[in-house]
């Protein structure tokens, strides 16, 4: 029992080998689609192929339906882009979460997010009871118990092979309130989070400052932040988050430069009009990875091009990212296989 | 207190359609209260029925009475003629009022007049808050005496979530954050640090999870003769 795998590596992820690198990672997103249909998410892998090191599959986002997270993670794993398996705790309790993620390190998943979840009130079954037996804190450092120590959440042995993940929590800079927000960062941190992902930010200011208090603490030399980057499509868009969304903060400047991309363009002109503001869209993507990388402590970005996938590629080109990286293979002796 | 509402007028008339002898029974604790069910309650509750469903045709006879607590057998044993001469009693106490009517009296038909709707107390005048979840195993000791587990829309234990804002629980803009009054008590009395550490998972045994729960006091209990 040790928190390094025979390999060398907590789990030997090809998002742990770049991280641990020094490498700046990018990962990516992929909505599951609100049906079976496996083309659909072999169409959107085939958008992110090459482009990121791992992809994060949503689960339940926002409390709507979906292929299950697992489920269309097993299709990127054929399809050879690692996926970065997202888990909430609305749905599930401790023993449906412990056994599904037994069933997906089976298939190949070697990334884990922690989340607690959208309330099921934003959802399609708001009527429905929501668990929350434990909290996304409580997941981190159950599954890394189950990594490092080999015993489920109960203290029971886990029988042969241990589920060995990349352990990843969520973190938002700009939820309330505010000054806890590092803390509860470290809080992630003690549990035995292996790396973290940021909330979509647009204010970077107000991230830098939070990311102060972060190295203050100390905290970006024992966990990987991965700063969430998120292209706008629209004003329109731009102002809903930024006046509807909890959690979020864009601020006034990003909302003009996506309100003046349209400039000097016949207003009838509709087609224009929308490649103009999802241009601009893509460069102030572009923009806030160059600021996010000389933050110091950022180790890599998370691009959510949700229902864009397009995007990906010119964002993460645009940012001078590609060619992606290749890790280190893993050692061949290993017990561990990728 | 237990905060209830009550229920409306046509679902109150369905639960009782069938039959003739109506008894309402109001409670003189908490639902009186919060006006939800008391003796004022139980009497314009009658009348309503009275009145409404005369309207409706039918020649129902709608009488009440309230008992100072539902919940206890002996202030529900003195009105068993009043119960056994009705049709149908409809109880307007809490859920555990309208069980104890129906387990001390088998025979009777109790309906519920009343959604009981949790544990709370009234902050303004005409307002109640929920305050407790009766989970079994308080933490109001590390967490400044605000519960996350009755106060938190997703009952969390470590600090708040994404969704805090302003103060307020994104999933209802007038409701505040469990989160962010513990974050403040604690900072004011200047114990943030019982928050630093992780709260492991919860024993939910001890909450509706294990199954119903049961108190026995041997200490209080009346001594059992020796029969045996």
């Amino acid at each position: 029992m040790s928190d390094v795998s025979s390999n060398g590596y907590k789990s030997g992820s090809r998002l742990e080998r770049i991280l641990r690198a020094g490498h700046f990672a990018v990962t990516g997103e992929l909505g599951p689609p609100q049906g079976a249909e496996i083309n659909v998410i072999r169409e959107k892998a085939e958008l992110l192929q090459g482009l990121v090191d791992a992809v994060n599959i949503t689960d339940n986002q926002t409390a709507i339906v979906r292929m299950s997270s697992i489920g269309a993670g097993t299709i990127l794993v054929q399809e050879k882009l690692e996926p970065i398996i997202q888990m909430t705790c609305r749905d599930r309790n401790r023993l449906a979460i412990q056994s599904d993620l037994l069933g997906a390190y089976a298939l190949g998943m070697r990334n884990l997010l922690c989340l607690t979840g959208d309330h099921q009130s934003f959802g399609n079954h708001p009527t429905a009871k929501n668990v929350h037996d434990i909290d996304s804190l409580q997941l981190v450092q159950m599954v890394v118990g189950m990594r490092d120590e080999e015993h489920f959440e109960c203290g029971d042995e886990i029988k042969e092979t241990a589920p060995r993940f990349f352990v990843g929590a969520a973190a938002n800079p700009f939820g309330d309130p505010f000054e806890w927000r590092p803390y509860r960062l470290a809080k992630k941190v003690k549990a035995g989070a292996d790396f973290i992902q940021t909330q979509l930010i647009y204010n970077v200011e107000r991230f830098a400052e939070f990311m102060d208090k972060v190295r203050e603490l100390g905290l970006h030399e024992q966990v990987y932040i991965l700063a969430g980057i998120g292209p706008l499509k629209s004003p329109g868009m731009a102002r809903y988050m930024r006046d509807q969304v909890a959690g979020l903060d864009v601020p006034d400047a990003i909302v003009d430069r996506m309100t003046h991309a349209t400039d000097g363009i016949d207003p009838e002109d509709k087609k224009a009009r929308r490649n103009a503001w999802r241009k601009e869209g893509m460069q102030v993507a572009i923009d806030l990875i160059k600021q996010m990388r000389e933050i110091e402590g950022v180790a890599g970005v998370h691009v959510m091009a949700i229902e864009w996938e397009e995007a990906v590629k010119p964002i993460v080109e645009g940012a001078g990212l590609l060619p992606r990286p290749e890790p280190e293979p893993l050692p061949t002796s290993g017990s561990e296989t990728e | 207190m237990i905060v209830a509402e009550q229920k409306s007028l046509e679902e109150i008339k369905n639960l009782i359609a069938d039959m003739e002898k109506v008894l309402v029974v109001g409670c003189g604790t908490c639902v009186t209260v919060c006006f939800a069910g008391g003796d004022k309650e139980a009497g314009i509750l009658a009348s309503s029925l009275r009145m409404s469903t005369k309207l409706d045709g039918s020649t129902k006879e709608v009488t009440h009475i309230t008992v100072q607590r539902q919940c206890e057998w002996e202030y529900i044993d003195p009105i068993a003629d009043q119960i056994n001469d009705a049709d149908i009693v409809l109880s307007i106490g809490c859920g555990i009022g309208v069980q104890a009517i129906a387990e001390r009296y088998p025979e009777t038909v109790v309906v519920p007049g009343l959604n009981t709707t949790f544990l709370g107390l009234p902050t303004e005048q005409g307002v109640w808050e929920e305050r407790c979840a009766a989970c079994g195993e308080c933490i109001l000791g590390i967490t400044g005496g605000i519960c996350p587990i009755a106060r938190c829309a997703k009952q969390l234990l470590n600090g708040p979530c994404g969704g805090s804002q302003n103060g307020m629980c994104e999933i209802n803009p007038d409701t505040p954050c469990a989160w962010q009054l513990i974050y403040d008590k604690l900072k004011s009395q200047d114990r943030l640090h019982l928050i630093m550490d992780v709260q492991p998972p919860k024993n939910w045994s001890s909450s509706r999870d294990g199954g119903p729960r049961k108190i026995t006091r041997e200490d209080l209990r009346l001594a059992v003769e020796d029969s045996e």
